[in-house]
């Protein structure tokens, strides 16, 4: 059964109705559930040791173990009203083995010795049933055990710690803000997941890990009863890998242009009250005429057209035909890797991978197969030199070790190639976006991430934004509307005239990205500043039913 | 374990009932079990069994509801669960919007549990898949697919003496074959209640060809064409509208069925006569349980009939604030079919194009509905009623409110995902670029 209806059926105040399309598993426990000491390191390694030995008493070549207890707490609310609160807890095993030269996976919740034996006895039998249908044995990229290891992120303040009635009243009173500047609706949601992981592997590897991740979001509504139009403005927030501290504003983390943004901290009464203004004025919008267009656009909104035209295409699974079936191949074959002078973007276009950097919701210290992680350049002077990597595949891109790209969202699920963050570097002259609006002659400058739509190998794309400002000779006249761009990937980024410096970088990020059959979500960052698109074909997307 | 009887689940749920002390308490019993195979570059890529259980407790106080969830059913773990519901809604915030629970509902027997389909293997999935396997070889093509089963169970009491049951299975298979040389791409996607009509082999066979037939495709400009669509690419375009067809955000003012104005529109010609659209739990293609997640019955629901707009979903609060009765909103629609074929379409078509399927449909306009998306797996150029040459593919922006206006001919429904839909002749449908991608 698909969980979208299993949460239909079941219905239980589990607040079916708004997160129907978010994945949500676990149980949902009380509150004080998630502040529960994590499990003893001892007693996972006992655990992951039944594992290990019996896996190779079974005739695996190879296996690995993670112990997850994976907690969620989702709040959802509309107007003067708290719709929801979810908390979830997820803990159990997953196995993952090689025997006959194929993978083998089996997981269960059953946190006892004798099952997590039959479970290992599951996993090695899959592999060898699996393995009659194999071409080739799986290739492991060597990997040195760590010994006994741990990592967490740094966070300031852990947001399941802060009392539920501090968050609902922030997010009731940003939603009064809202009301009481003129908005029709407010839906005002707050997203918490704490990930505790625990991995060992038969190379000698013991990872603890304490992972944070955090997501304030909203959508400001606005009706025009005696039209029948209705406007709405998305928060300008990123999902980010920091604790409750990001909804505690600083001054010096905001970058005050045409309007406010937010680097390190987020300021969201701010934000609603802003988008609250939005919103009328994007009911008096004229529309966009449609043509080409100089585009600047914020990292409120090229986060995601980073995210759909540079990550998903560089991943290697996607080039090599693993995900033909779903989300697709990928337009970056190997052959343009080799030929070393593939022109992915211009000269200015600089991509680097990592799972390092921090603040970001891919920075963890190891991934999900126990490899350190690290960065290394995706894109450099515009030339295509790399991809994302898991240890089966490194061999295949002459790597000696793998890059470190391998997840799983849940300790049942298999984990595989998922992308790290994928950032644009910045500019290396000074320059601000109001440098760069001057020399415009015909331009638009987008704000926020919208509609977003690639194809299978991630050639043709069209993004549009929250907030779309008109450019005209060197100035901002003010908002259009109906307006998306429509462009090949190559061209867009070879159209890449200028980025940026240093003092404009942010992170966007996606929180739920989904990949895999089936499906799995994660959580990755891009970082980039302000940057500069020359000719882009520009549509309106204004229609009348 | 994972699959209850009715009379199983109904002894663990009074059990727990009788540990309750709140003023309200609904209690809820699933379960399923169920596996999976996936594979790529023509060999098993990953495969799995899952299984789970949980029982779920929502206790209320007045407006104040507490939810929690447990997956052990001894006596001291559901006294537990239940006390920590009443915990909860303790301390919840009022919800002004709680309704009281229904009382005793009568509901008919679904059609739902298959037991071949939940008969289903490993071994069984694997056997699939080789057949899958075997086509791609033979043709020289390469496959990624997937299957999956699952079979399931749900049920809930509530203390003012309702209780419902329904179990149910579903198999889906889906795959890719591409050609050697990477120009040419084909798929197809079915999902059964009844295994008996899985035909891994048929259909890898009908992917084959459509890998095979759209290699070398040529470019043609973007622009207004009439289409057809197949089965599939039909339900990626109307699938996305049936959200609309909620009346809370009618009323409010934010949705593509809200009426200048104000109010909604229903009642309204909003599609073309040929458009009739509904769901029906005892339907044999696409059966559903006959009751909803909130214990109201699920039953046969007209939502547009020859085009005019005679339903929309209400929760039983929003019907309370209107004063109607609290349609409950349908996920398995069903769109009435023709008498037209594929072929007939193809032949009574001058100038059009054949769509195999879409990909990455995205909302761009929640006013108007539209869409935009890319064509996929088989993009074919129509003239003088013969198909021409393969094309590449499209993208297409486009509202299924203005595509269900244009509607020359629909030909024989059929289940695609959880959806019942029939290939359909458009006229006018707007594609605004080219890609590259196969």
């Amino acid at each position: 059964m698909k969980r979208r209806d299993f949460l239909h059926y079941t219905g239980l105040g589990l607040g079916a109705a708004i997160l129907s399309n978010i994945p949500l598993p676990g149980k949902a426990v009380s509150p004080e559930v998630l502040l529960d000491n994590p499990i003893d390191t001892t007693v996972k390694k006992q655990l992951a040791d039944v594992v290990l030995t019996t896996a190779k008493s079974k005739g695996a070549s190879y296996a690995d173990v993670r112990i997850g207890r994976y907690l969620r707490q989702y709040i959802t609310t509309r107007e003067r009203n708290v719709e929801s609160i979810t908390n979830t807890e997820s803990y159990g095993i997953g196995i993952r083995v090689i025997a006959n030269g194929s993978w083998g996976f089996a997981a269960t919740d059953r946190m006892d010795k004798e099952s997590i034996a039959k479970a290992t006895d599951t996993a090695v039998a899959i592999a060898k049933v699996n393995a009659k249908l194999q071409i080739e044995p799986v290739q492991l990229a060597p990997q040195k055990g760590y010994g006994e290891v741990n990592w967490k992120t740094p966070i300031e303040k852990n947001g399941l710690e802060v009392p539920l009635k501090e968050k609902v009243d922030l997010l009731l009173a940003a939603n009064n803000v809202a009301l009481t500047n003129g908005a029709s609706f407010i839906n005002n949601s707050l997203f918490l997941i704490n990930e505790q992981k625990y991995f060992a592997s038969t190379d000698g590897s013991y990872i603890d890990q304490d992972i944070h991740r955090i997501w304030p979001t909203f959508t400001v509504t606005k009706t025009d009863k005696k039209s029948g139009k209705f406007e709405t403005r998305n928060a300008l927030s990123a999902p980010m890998g920091m604790g409750y501290e990001y909804l505690m504003p600083r001054e010096e983390d905001k970058i005050k242009g045409i309007i406010t943004l937010y680097k390190n901290r987020y300021d969201l009464l701010e934000d609603v009250k802003t988008a609250t203004l939005h919103v009328d004025e994007k009911l008096k919008a004229k529309p966009v005429e449609p043509g080409k267009y100089d585009l600047v656009l914020d990292p409120t909104n090229l986060f995601l057209t980073i995210h759909e035209s540079v990550g998903h295409p560089t991943e290697l699974d996607r080039v090599l035909g693993y995900e033909a079936n779903y989300a697709g191949t990928s337009f970056v074959t190997l052959d343009k890797w080799k030929s070393k002078n593939f022109n992915f973007g211009s000269k200015l276009v600089n991509f680097v991978a990592d799972k390092t950097q921090q603040n970001s919701l891919g920075a963890v210290g190891y991934d999900d197969e126990g490899v350190k992680t690290k960065e290394w350049d995706l894109i450099k002077d515009g030339i295509l030199v790399n991809y994302q990597a898991t240890r089966d595949q490194a061999h295949i891109i002459g790597l000696k070790e793998s890059q470190g790209c391998s997840y799983a969202d849940d300790w049942s699920s298999v984990q595989f190639q998922r992308m790290p963050n994928v950032s644009l570097q910045v500019g290396k002259s000074p320059l601000q976006p109001a440098d760069m609006i001057k020399k415009i002659e015909k331009g638009l400058y987008m704000f926020g991430r919208n509609s977003y739509s690639i194809d299978q190998q991630r050639y043709n794309f069209q993004f549009s934004s929250q907030l779309c400002y008109e450019i005209k000779n060197g100035a901002i006249t003010g908002l259009v509307r109906d307006a998306a761009y429509q462009a090949n990937t190559q061209e867009f980024w070879n159209s890449c005239s200028a980025i940026c410096d240093q003092s404009d970088f942010r992170l966007g990020g996606s929180f739920f990205d989904g990949k895999g059959q089936p499906s799995q979500v994660s959580a990755v960052s891009h970082g980039c500043a302000t940057s500069k698109f020359s000719g882009v074909n520009v549509i309106n997307t204004g229609r009348k039913i | 374990m994972p699959i209850l009887s009715k009379e199983e689940a109904q002894t663990i749920l009074k059990k727990a009932m009788a540990f309750s002390k709140a003023e309200d308490c609904t209690i809820s019993l699933s379960g399923s079990e169920g596996g999976n195979i996936r594979y790529a570059r023509n060999a098993v890529s990953t495969a799995g069994d899952i299984n789970s259980m949980s029982l779920g407790v929502t206790s209320a106080f007045g407006k104040r509801t507490g939810t929690a969830t447990i997956n052990e059913f001894d006596d001291a773990s559901l006294q537990k669960v239940v006390h920590r519901a009443e915990e909860l809604a303790k301390l919840a915030p009022e919800n002004p919007e709680y309704m009281p629970l229904l009382g005793p509902q009568t509901y008919p027997e679904s059609i739902t549990y298959n037991p071949a389909t939940a008969a289903i293997n490993p071994d069984k999935r694997a056997d699939a898949v080789g057949k899958s396997l075997q086509v791609a070889k033979e043709g020289k093509l390469e496959a990624a697919g997937f299957l999956e089963n699952g079979t399931g169970f749900n049920s809930f009491m509530n203390s003012k003496g309702l209780f419902a049951y329904n179990k149910d299975t579903d198999v889906s298979f889906s795959v890719t074959l591409r050609n050697e040389a990477g120009t040419g791409s084909g798929y197809i996607s079915k999902s059964y209640n009844d295994v008996a009509r899985l035909d891994t082999l048929a259909l890898t066979k009908i992917a084959a060809s459509k890998a095979n037939g759209s290699a070398g495709a040529k470019a043609i400009e973007p622009g207004k064409y009439t289409v057809i669509l197949e089965p599939l690419a039909a339900s990626d375009m109307v699938d996305n509208m049936f959200n609309g067809f909620d009346a809370r955000n009618a009323d409010e003012g934010r949705s593509f069925m809200s009426k200048k104005g104000g109010g909604t529109r229903m009642g309204e010609q909003l599609f073309d006569p040929n458009v009739t659209i509904y769901n029906d739990p005892m339907d044999p293609i696409l059966p559903s349980s006959t009751w909803t997640g909130d214990g109201r019955p699920q039953r046969k629901t007209v939502w547009v009939d020859k085009g005019v707009v005679k339903n929309l979903a209400y929760s039983r609060y929003w019907a309370q604030q209107k004063g109607v009765d609290a349609v409950p909103p349908a996920r398995r629609m069903i769109m009435q079919g023709g008498t037209s074929s594929i072929a007939d379409m193809i032949k009574n078509t001058d100038r059009g194009i054949l769509v195999t399927r879409f990909w990455y449909i995205r909302f761009v306009d929640p006013q108007t509905l539209l869409l935009t998306g890319l064509t996929r797996d088989g993009t074919f150029y129509i003239e003088n009623g013969k198909i021409k040459f393969p094309i590449k593919n499209f993208r297409f922006n486009e509202s299924p409110v203005i595509m269900l206006n244009n509607v020359e001919e629909l030909g024989k429904a059929e289940r695609v995902g959880n959806l019942v839909v029939p290939p359909m002749k458009i006229r006018d449908f707007t594609f605004t670029s080219l890609s590259d991608a196969v």
